[in-house]
């Protein structure tokens, strides 16, 4: 809502600062969002009159003009188009000086003598458009001071309203708040009933009351059309952001701005019979003001006649049936439209207007008889014509209903901390124009009917506590009972797994949770996400199964911008749909590519799948020391061969491989990049730790080199040797990978290293050997092996 | 006896002025080998009588342990100097960089959401999460917000095809806590949240976090207190906050918050628009609908809710003036995060 000082001064007569009323209304909640001046400022500006036009004698577009102030008689060289004898003109006289430092001098254009400059309405700053001079009404008086004639200087508030706020949607309104604000007796604007003059009336028929329980009409036959706006009123238009177009549409957007009613006028000749307020045919089509045509569902209201739909009830009027230069017979409608009926039409159809904007938030339903009683004088000072008697059709059981809500002292002393005497809080509320009674211990208080947003104690907490200052109010910390946070000890907290990361040099990365469905089709699994009906982008429509759509975007960005070395990870929500079922739980996604390590003169590598699983395989140390299983897995996103499938206690909880080269390429990353996609939830779900007794007896470390086909996993060498069940055994490394000479083709020589201990004694030397010769045994009967001489 | 004399300031000069490991044994070998001079002075013991042998034979052994003494002392320091010498031939160039250890960062939204978790758990509370795909009653109805109410419009829903939507805040977190959980409640929901809003100061994806406190006899004063205690140590300043009357159909009476400008400290500047003021969050008492609707007691509880904006606070904190970069995922920005 943008509302001129002085407009608003009008009504509220206060002497508080532009900067006062801006920092009153903001913490009120009437935020203001803007101050800006009405016009560019301006000195010696008057109301000039065009005496005599005469062409240059040396420039075809140049007029040389006489102009009067009233006093003396000026020559002044003009490139106007509209510039003619008898035009009333703003005139800046020699030493006048138009916004910060435009002075008029006089100049010579062409070799002739100008004595000062005529002004169109752009050079002052009363609007956007280039279009001639500015045209004055002709009882302006030539010497008048124009910007006296303006209310200028005036400064214009855009004050940004809270959807609860439908109320100060009006010039009315806002002097209402900032009357209590600076208590200020407000002068409201007097609606005084204007007496019929004929008895011409037209029918209106209510089908729809739940959406229009209340209408207004009123019949205004010879109605010159053609007479224009007075500047003052195109002004305050202007200032509120709305441009004139005929006094008709002004007048009617006046008394919108000057007391919050939308008003539509019909040319009463397009009216085919009585006006019915109906729900739209389904299919019906309405050609709208602005050339749209639309076609209406039956959840819309619509003003119609006998013939057809004329007006989106309280959106926009129809093209048919408006005003036209040919009309002579005004029919005047201010009703009330129910704001659930009206909310969502208006954005449904791309339209959002003054009306709607008011109409979804509430407009007061005791005020359409008013309004329309106001737009009638106006409409006969500025237009003529012979008034119908004011028609009110209504359905008192479908409209609103008084609000009776009652306030206690207790209440108010629970919820703000202060005690305010009652004639304070009576005092507050009827400036707010609730009825307040004083009951025992509160008030009952009837919230005024342009109030929508009042209906339970609170509401008139909230009241009280801006009107006092949510400043003022005292401050505390809650009061509690001291108790004692729970420690899950077997939970991993998920910033340590962070931090791990982190300190591992893996980057936490936040990508986006729709992704191109290209790519996850890509990366994916083949089966398709969740869409998004309403996308911000096609390649932002569908929600991520996993993490690696993302993480690669993020890999190629930085790869795209030079990075040798891409290291990140991200946790977060992913979405896999099954049927009915939507599971979202948290996915935990790494990528690493290029170098392994910063670069050094110690010498470099590529990243490999072992730097990830290293990684991995710390998550489950820090996770409660929890031992993760690999296993040879296939994803279609994942290379062949380097790619596994990744379990903990038994349970799959993802893959880790390398993106498929063929994808590599497509996706122009040029080296390798290793990708873990994995539940998190497993990951920090340990165990507390159950301490087992140490062996106080020397541990023995006995190497072995054992030849096995090549289709022996290393998992089989360690399962087979766990099969043993030996608890004297306490691990078997791999320390050494061999195949080349001396090594059969197809086979691979593993170095493992047994490290051996006995909890209760010293192991000797046949003790030893016997648990090798065991290890060997088991091994080549699991697996193939055989001990290298 | 003279003999002996000189044989130990012979030896011990020697020793003195022996240069390597080398010559040193050959000292050795010529007075202690078993041919050298002081086993040789031991031999004429047997010479001597019985009486004077005692005396004589400690004098050699003084001269003996005297010569070792120093022979080994000798021994260690030529030892010394030569693995020094062997150490500064292999001398490297400790200028040279070490082998880097790099250690990641976080990414800044994480970090400004660990502080908050942080600084609330402080006061008691404790963290509570929700799923991103919400159904219309958690994400609008149950907080007061039908379907035809206009704030819906102030939301950018986005929308899936079978009614369900990506939340547009962190208060569907609220419900389902209350839903849950009988009072007192102290929670903060931390997460991520979507509107179908894209441009130089809107992505469509941000994070919020949402606080809730249900007890009894929580006030309006309990809300000031604890957001101008958060907003003070969050940005470890003494702050000017100040509380604007605004709507939330979730709680009521409603409040914008402003913070004084943390780059200009309230003289006014591009990030504040000149004002001096900052809006970093909305808060309120808990709407006595969104109790109902939850089944929490109104006539033994009230409440109160915030919620703001993670990234905006980081953003301020951090001094970044692009929202756009938290999602690029450009190292040269996350880098800047470390630790």
């Amino acid at each position: 809502m943008k509302a001129s000082i002085s407009w608003l001064k009008s009504l509220c007569p206060t002497d508080l600062s532009i900067d006062d009323i801006v920092r009153r209304l903001t913490m009120a909640g009437l935020e203001v969002d803007g101050v800006e001046p009405a016009a560019k400022p301006w000195t010696h500006v008057v109301v000039g009159e065009v005496l005599s036009v005469t062409q240059h004698p040396d420039a075809d577009k140049l007029n040389v003009c006489e102009v009067t102030d009233g006093e003396s008689t000026y020559q002044v060289v003009c490139g106007a188009a509209n510039v003619r004898v008898g035009l009333k003109v703003p005139f800046a006289r020699v030493g006048a000086v138009i916004g910060d430092d435009f002075r008029i001098q006089q100049a010579k254009l062409r070799g002739v003598d100008s004595h000062g400059m005529l002004c169109g309405a752009d050079e002052l700053g009363l609007s956007d458009e280039r279009d001639g001079l500015m045209e004055l009404p002709d009882h302006f008086v030539a010497g008048s001071d124009f910007a006296d004639l303006l209310s200028l200087p005036d400064h214009v508030v855009e004050v940004d309203l809270t959807p609860n706020r439908g109320d100060c949607l009006s010039i009315t309104g806002l002097a209402r708040e900032l009357g209590v604000l600076s208590q200020t007796a407000v002068r409201y604007v007097d609606c005084e009933a204007i007496d019929p003059e004929s008895d011409e009336t037209h029918d209106v028929h209510l089908s729809a009351p739940e959406g229009c329980p209340c209408y207004v009409g009123r019949v205004i036959e010879h109605v010159d059309v053609t007479k224009p706006t007075p500047m003052w009123m195109v002004e305050r238009l202007r200032r509120s952001g709305i441009r004139s177009i005929d006094a008709i549409v002004d007048i009617t957007n006046y008394v919108m701005l000057e007391l919050g009613q939308p008003m539509h006028a019909f040319d009463r000749d397009q009216l085919v019979g009585e006006i019915d307020v109906r729900m739209a045919h389904p299919g019906e089509q309405l050609v709208l003001l602005d050339g749209k045509t639309l076609t209406l569902s039956e959840d819309v209201l619509v003003i119609a006649d006998q013939e057809k739909a004329l007006a989106l009830a309280g959106i926009m009027g129809g093209e048919h049936s408006g005003i036209s230069e040919r009309t002579t017979t005004v029919f005047l409608e201010s009703a009330y439209f129910d704001p659930i009926t009206i909310a969502g039409k208006a954005r449904r159809y791309g339209l959002h207007t003054d009306a709607s904007a008011r109409f979804e938030r509430g407009v007061d339903w005791q005020l359409a008889e008013r309004a329309c009683q106001r737009a009638t004088a106006l409409m006969l000072d500025i237009c003529g014509g012979v008034p119908g008697p004011v028609m009110i059709t209504d359905n008192e059981r479908a409209l609103p209903q008084l609000q009776v809500v009652t306030l206690t002292h207790a209440r108010i002393k629970q919820q703000l901390k202060i005690e305010l005497a009652s004639e304070t809080i009576q005092q507050m509320l009827q400036a707010l124009g609730f009825d307040v009674d004083v009951i025992s211990d509160g008030f009952q208080c009837v919230a005024p009917s342009w109030r929508f947003d009042i209906a339970i104690e609170q509401d008139l907490i909230e009241e009280i506590a801006r009107i006092y200052g949510y400043n003022n109010l005292p401050t505390s910390l809650p009061a509690q009972a001291l108790t004692m946070a729970a420690v899950p000890e077997a939970e991993t907290p998920l910033m340590r797994l962070k931090h791990y990361l982190v300190d591992q040099d893996v980057q936490e990365a936040v990508t986006y949770s729709f992704v191109d469905p290209e790519m996850q089709a890509l990366l994916g699994d083949g089966v398709q996400g969740v869409r998004l009906a309403n996308p911000i982008a096609s390649n932002l429509a569908e929600m991520r199964r996993s993490l690696m759509p993302g993480l690669v975007e993020a890999v190629r960005h930085n790869v795209n911008r030079q990075a040798a070395r891409v290291r990140i990870f991200e946790t977060g929500q992913c979405f896999v749909s099954s049927g009915d079922r939507l599971d979202q739980s948290e996915r935990l996604g790494i990528a690493l590519y290029g170098q392994q390590a910063p670069l050094h003169f110690s010498g470099d590598r590529l990243v490999d799948f072992f730097d990830l699983k290293g990684v991995i395989d710390g998550l489950g140390m820090i996770n409660g020391g929890g031992r993760l299983s690999w296993s040879s897995g296939e994803h279609p996103a994942l290379a062949p061969g380097q790619t596994a499938c990744v379990s903990l206690n038994g349970q799959s909880i993802g893959m880790v491989g390398r993106l498929h080269p063929r994808l590599a390429r497509e996706l122009d990353l040029p080296k390798p990049l290793f990708l873990a996609d994995l539940s998190l939830s497993p990951l920090l779900s340990g165990q507390v730790t159950a301490f087992k007794a140490i062996s106080r007896y020397p541990r023995v470390l006995r190497d072995l080199a054992v030849l096995v086909n090549d289709s022996v996993a290393w998992q089989q060498i360690v399962d087979a040797v766990e099969s043993l069940g030996d608890s004297r055994i306490q691990s078997v490394e791999l320390f050494d990978v061999y195949r080349g000479t001396g090594v059969p083709e197809g086979c691979q020589s593993l170095a493992l290293s047994l490290s051996l201990q006995d909890p209760e004694k010293t192991l000797d030397d046949v003790a030893i050997q016997e648990l090798v010769d065991q290890v060997v045994r088991t091994l080549g009967e699991q697996t193939g092996a055989e001990l290298r001489g | 006896m003279d003999n002996l004399q000189s044989i130990q300031e012979e030896a011990l000069a020697l020793i003195e002025s022996a240069d390597s490991l080398g010559h040193l044994d050959e000292v050795r070998v010529k007075f202690l080998g078993k041919k050298g001079l002081i086993s040789a002075q031991m031999k004429t013991l047997g010479q001597l009588s019985a009486e004077e042998r005692p005396e004589a034979g400690a004098k050699i052994n003084a001269v003996r342990d005297r010569v070792t003494v120093s022979l080994e002392a000798k021994k260690d320091a030529l030892e010394r100097d030569a693995e020094t010498q062997s150490l500064m031939r292999d001398a490297i160039d400790v200028t040279m960089p070490g082998r880097p250890q790099d250690v990641a960062g976080l990414h800044p939204v994480t970090r400004t959401l660990d502080r908050l978790n942080r600084l609330f758990a402080s006061l008691g509370y404790t963290v509570a999460t929700g799923p991103e795909i919400e159904d219309d009653w958690h994400n609008f109805e149950a907080l007061n917000i039908p379907s035809h109410h206009p704030a819906r419009a102030m939301h950018d829903t986005f929308y899936f095809d079978d009614g369900r939507v990506l939340r547009t805040h962190t208060s569907p977190v609220q419900i389902r806590t209350m839903v849950n959980e009988e009072p007192p409640i102290r929670i903060i929901a931390p997460g991520r949240v979507y509107r179908c809003d894209s441009d130089l100061t809107h992505t469509p994806m941000f994070h919020q976090i949402e606080g809730l406190v249900v007890d009894r006899d929580i006030s309006f004063s309990d809300l000031k207190g604890t957001i101008i205690t958060f907003l003070n140590r969050f940005f470890e300043a003494d702050l000017d906050v100040r509380f604007r009357p605004s709507y939330f159909p979730f709680t009521e009476p409603s409040a914008e918050v402003d913070v004084q400008c943390v780059m200009c400290e309230g003289s006014g500047c591009r990030v504040c628009s000149q004002t001096g003021w900052l809006e970093v969050m909305g808060c309120g008492m808990v709407h006595p609908k969104v109790f109902e609707q939850t089944g929490v007691d109104t006539s033994m509880y009230t409440g109160f809710a915030f919620g703001m904006g993670v990234e905006r606070l980081a953003m301020l904190r951090y001094g970044i003036g692009d929202l756009r970069l938290f999602y690029e995922n450009d190292l040269q920005f996350l880098n800047q995060f470390h630790g």
